[in-house]
């Protein structure tokens, strides 16, 4: 079972959480075109690499970003939203 | 015949407690500390089971669970592997796998079949006609299979147990006992897990007259049992590694779930059996084998023997034989330089003759294939084809130990990831890159001299206890040389194999698959390790390959012309050993969630259903009444009088802030901007691509202070995402999940108000407190916010009050209402109500694809706001045709055929139209209404459709316009006037 670092509640097994889906900034519903509207709400690479994902403390509440390598299943970090750059 | 040895050292069977039990039928006897087989081959007996194919009788042959040719069932349970479980007082087994005993097995035929049953036989011969597939199924299975499972057996609760350390040690042999001490020396929290009962691994039955040996033992169990830092389990496998090192370790009696920090696999090696004819009769087994059945447990293996090698261990097995009395002989080295160490020296001095290049090239069996008869040694060529001219002789004996390679107990290293490579200088697997956290000693690490063995252990303890920050203060660590190298000539053969044109030369002694099994399947182009595996069944067997694996990727890359360089094996998964299935199975710990008032009721006779974790009343029983008859009672109730519902399984949402209203703006689909402070109103919620997940209602309590419920299932998910919105959007807004903070009522039917009038401070009348009106204030002393709703469309006051305060307030409506009849209704009475309303249950009428037009919510849905979620997608749809519409519909009154089920289909010339989500007889109306997507152009009331209920029969019923009862409105908006008229 795997661990997870939660930004404010440290390390807990990943029971605990609930996953979020993969982190995508939403275009501007106005200026997106249909095509462009659709890939943001439809369209996922899947491409193994570094991606950026929500995830949910469930327990306490604490959404955050973190970065996992979805080739290893490794998570690399994680931070609160507010931190993302 | 008894071949129980006199007392050897260190053997771990108790002489003072006998054990009595009894196998096939007959009574035995063994020793406190014997395992099953063990204790039935001291008593003399060699058949201890039948091979699973050919039913061929079979023994002793790993002793270590890497085979399963003995395997029994008793009352307590199936598929025991004797040689490895520990022997009690009174079990009557027998072996698993025979049709009228082990001794008189009636499929013992099966045997002369080999012939016709080549490897794939099953598969090309049993699948036409298909029409017989069944009754060859039937048959295959009654003669395929194992143990029976005795259904009858007593339930058994097998918790779980949890544990924690800093660094786990697998294997309690030299290289893991040094390992263990090394890492708690460092000030690690260490656990040692074995799978044998005692701790000590080769130390324990190799060379055990060594007195240097049984010294290095003893110290070394001396240092563990003292460490304060140390705790060792015995008996304990750890059968799977996952990920984050977390380990499943098995007794006999629980699964135990070990988070470790880092982990050192000191597993050791299986060894591997040689390929030759005859190779499974009772009596020819492992070195290792042999060595435990004299060192361990003081039986003889064999009376007269040879000895089949091609490393020095099996020199080693030579001489513990040689000195427990076991008469060698011959050794035959399969290597044609054989061995030149002192070891080679002890076994001529022993007097045991020594024949290099040799191997076994037939084994003559006794009658019935029960014991081995005689053993033909001779020369072979490369390939393992008997060399013609070369020296041959018969031995008469009735044994052979064979040691001619090992394998890595490399199954949990695998699971983490470890990459194995295959060594040319070693003749095996050895890790090549360890993931972090992970170290490997030992023989699984391809170091097989007992001093490197220990070196290499304390250098892997210590270099697990300081990957994880361990550092023993002022210690200098225990490893005092470098790292030992994988050197000396290879333990392993790479090519064992000898053939013969007669076959029953096995590679997979679970599978009884013999070397031209596994040649006829790569010849028909099964030749690679996967698809090899899969079409032979080579490693499918319950020891999974433990003995098999390696052979069987040795004579694959033979066949194809290749080496073993950059041959991999396939893929390791948990667990590494069988566990058993009571061992998984464990209690479902699912809460279960009650309202305040589930106790009224339990005491109004509710009988109960699931709504999600939460536990609702889907009606109140009635005395001599049907659940039909008591919904519509329940029912007719609230429209006539008044009913109560208990409705604290709402999610319940507070959201505040200056932001507040544009926050409420965004994730709803209608307008909220405008909505008064005492007002409410209903809300859908989109998600991104404008499928509805959720409805409920908004109520503004300030300008900055919104009362939000949600549905019943939808609470948790909504709560969640509107957290995540709140976060993206950094709008200041509070959001409070208040489900549970609150309890939930609505009083309901036109004589609620005179119910609820006198016990609240709160006015009650139509003018000041009209519909959708939300108010605060006391209710029966208790604060609630009462909002006017009409889910079920009549006269209504929706109650919210302190989870702590419901019960009383359930109380006292009710005692307030008996004068007027008031009685409680459930879950299924509401549906029916609000279906007359045609109010759309989301996740009922609704499925995971329904945008708001198809369910006729566009009204609710604005368009024209600048941003809400689902807005954009919602905007491309709008522009494509309708695909379905909610419609309802209804059967003719006096109707009495079949009245259609939910999710029963809509049939439109012979296609899928839709299906129906609702469906009820309305004892308002009586006759049947429901709601049903259907294709648009079937929309227009009046239309006719057709619906396919059960047994295929058409019900026709005519598309209605809703709501079906009250289209005013009138009943849950009634004016003062219309009020007194009633």
């Amino acid at each position: 079972m795997k661990q997870l670092r939660c930004p404010v509640n440290g390390v807990r097994p990943v029971q605990e959480f609930v996953f979020g889906g993969e982190y995508r900034p939403m275009p501007d519903p106005a200026g997106a075109n249909d095509d462009e509207w659709a890939d943001y709400v439809f369209h996922r690479s899947g491409e193994p690499g570094i991606q950026r994902e929500w995830w949910y403390h469930s327990s306490s509440g604490v959404w955050f970003i973190a970065e996992r390598d979805t080739a290893k299943d490794e998570f690399i970090r994680t931070y609160l939203f507010e931190e993302m750059e | 015949m008894t071949s129980r040895l006199p007392p050897q050292p260190g053997e771990w069977i108790d002489r003072r407690r006998p054990i009595r039990f009894r196998f096939e039928g007959r009574n035995y006897e063994g020793f406190a500390g014997d395992t099953i087989s063990t204790a039935l081959w001291a008593s003399g007996r060699r058949v201890l089971g039948r091979s699973f194919k050919y039913h061929r009788p079979r023994g002793i042959f790993g002793l270590a669970d890497i085979d399963s040719n003995v395997m029994m069932e008793c009352a307590e349970g199936t598929n025991i592997r004797a040689d490895v479980t520990p022997l009690r007082e009174g079990l009557d087994l027998r072996a698993v796998n025979t049709l009228g005993g082990l001794d008189q097995d009636l499929l013992r035929f099966m045997d002369q079949f080999g012939a016709v049953t080549p490897v794939g036989f099953y598969y090309k011969a049993f699948h036409t006609p298909k029409e017989l597939f069944p009754l060859y199924e039937k048959r295959i299975r009654g003669i395929a299979g194992l143990g029976a499972v005795n259904t009858r057996k007593r339930h058994r609760q097998t918790p779980k147990d949890y544990a924690f350390c800093d660094v786990l040690v697998v294997g309690a042999g030299p290289a893991g006992l040094e390992a263990v001490v090394a890492a708690a020396d460092q000030g690690a929290r260490v656990l040692l897990v074995d799978e044998n009962p005692r701790l000590g691994g080769t130390l324990c039955f190799v060379s055990t007259s060594d007195e240097e040996r049984r010294g290095i033992l003893s110290s070394l169990l001396a240092r563990v049992e003292r460490h304060p830092n140390i705790e060792a389990r015995t008996s304990t496998t750890a059968a799977g590694l996952y990920a984050d090192h977390w380990v499943a370790l098995v007794d006999n009696r629980r699964m135990t779930k070990l988070r470790a920090k880092a982990i050192v696999v000191a597993t050791g090696c299986y060894e591997q059996p040689a390929v030759f004819r005859n190779n499974d009769l009772p009596g020819i087994m492992l070195g290792s084998a042999a060595q435990r059945l004299v060192g361990l447990y003081a039986a003889r293996p064999f009376e007269r023997g040879v000895v089949l090698t091609a490393n020095p261990d099996g020199y080693q097995v030579a001489l513990d034989l040689h000195r427990a009395g076991v008469r060698l002989l011959a050794l035959a080295d399969l290597r044609e330089k054989g061995e030149r160490s002192q070891l080679f020296k002890d076994v001529i001095d022993a007097g045991i003759p020594v024949h290099f290049g040799h191997t076994v090239i037939d084994v003559a069996p006794s009658w019935g294939k029960r014991s081995v008869r005689g053993v033909r040694i001779g020369a072979v060529d490369e390939q393992g084809n008997a060399a013609g001219d070369s020296f041959r002789r018969l031995f008469e004996c009735d044994g052979i130990a064979v040691s001619v390679g090992w394998a890595p107990a490399d199954g949990l290293l695998r699971q983490g990831r470890t990459r194995m490579e295959y060594s040319p200088e070693c003749e095996q697997f050895v890790p090549s890159k360890l993931p972090p956290g992970l170290f490997a000693a030992g023989r699984v690490n391809g170091i097989y001299d007992l001093d490197s063995q220990r070196e290499d252990g304390r250098h892997a303890g210590e270099e697990a206890a300081r990957c994880i920050g361990k550092r023993g203060v002022g210690k200098e660590g225990a490893a005092s040389g470098p790292r030992p190298e994988r050197s000396g000539p290879p333990r392993s053969h790479p090519f064992p194999v000898t053939r013969d044109p007669r076959g029953k030369n096995f590679v997979d002694l679970d599978e009884d698959l013999q070397l031209k099994d596994l040649e006829n399947a790569i010849r028909e182009g099964f030749d690679n390790v996967e698809l090899l595996k899969r079409y032979s069944t080579f490693g499918m067997g319950p020891s999974q390959g433990k003995h098999s694996n390696a052979l069987a990727l040795r004579i694959l890359a033979r066949a194809r012309g290749e080496t073993m360089a950059g041959k991999q094996v396939t893929t390791a998964r948990p667990f590494t050993t069988p566990v058993p299935l009571s061992h998984l199975a464990g209690r479902i710990f699912t809460p279960v969630r009650r309202t305040p008032i589930h106790g009224r009721h339990e005491a109004l006779g509710a009988k109960f259903m699931y709504a999600g974790n939460w536990l609702r009343p889907d009606y109140y029983r009635q005395p001599r009444r049907e659940r039909a008859e008591t919904v519509a009672s329940e029912a007719k109730n609230v429209r006539d009088g008044v009913g109560l519902i208990d409705l604290g399984t709402l999610g319940k949402l507070e959201i505040s802030g200056v932001d507040a209203v544009e926050f409420i703006e965004r994730v709803y689909t209608g307008r909220f901007a405008k909505l008064k402070v005492g007002m409410s109103r209903y809300a859908v919620m989109c998600d991104e691509t404008g499928v509805i997940i959720d409805d409920g209602v908004v109520a503004r309590l300030a300008e900055d202070r919104f009362y939000v419920s949600t549905t019943t299932s939808g609470a948790e998910g909504v709560y969640r995402e509107l957290q995540r919105w709140a976060i993206q959007w950094g709008l200041d807004v509070v959001l409070v999940n208040a489900t549970n903070a609150y309890g939930a009522m609505n009083l309901a039917g036109p004589l609620s108000r005179q119910v609820i009038g006198p016990l609240t401070d709160v006015e009650t009348g139509h003018e000041p407190f009209p519909y959708l009106g939300v108010r605060e204030g006391n209710v029966a002393g208790v604060p609630a916010r009462i909002l006017r709703v009409g889910f079920v469309g009549e006269l209504g006051y929706e109650l919210h009050v302190p989870a702590e305060g419901a019960l009383h307030v359930w109380d006292r409506l009710m005692e307030a209402g008996a004068d007027s009849g008031i009685r409680a209704f459930g879950v299924e009475a509401q549906r029916l109500l609000r279906l007359e309303k045609a109010h759309i249950i989301v996740g009922q009428d609704t499925d995971g694809l329904t945008l708001p037009f198809e369910a006729g919510m566009a009204w609710a849905v604005k368009m024209q706001k600048t941003f809400f979620v689902g807005q954009r997608s919602l905007a491309v749809m709008q522009k494509k045709a309708l695909m379905r519409c909610l419609v309802g519909f209804v059967l003719p009154p006096g109707y009495r055929g079949l009245v259609p089920k939910e999710c029963h289909l809509i049939i439109d010339r012979g296609a899928i139209a839709g299906r129906v989500t609702s469906v009820s007889f309305s004892p308002t109306l009586g006759h049947v209404i429901g709601l049903a997507y259907v294709r648009p152009e079937q929309s227009q009331p009046g239309s006719r459709i057709f619906i396919r209920g059960d047994d295929s029969v058409m019900v026709e019923a005519t598309v209605a316009e809703t709501p079906f009862v009250d289209p005013e409105n009138a009943r849950q908006e009634p004016s003062e006037v219309l009020q007194e008229a009633s």
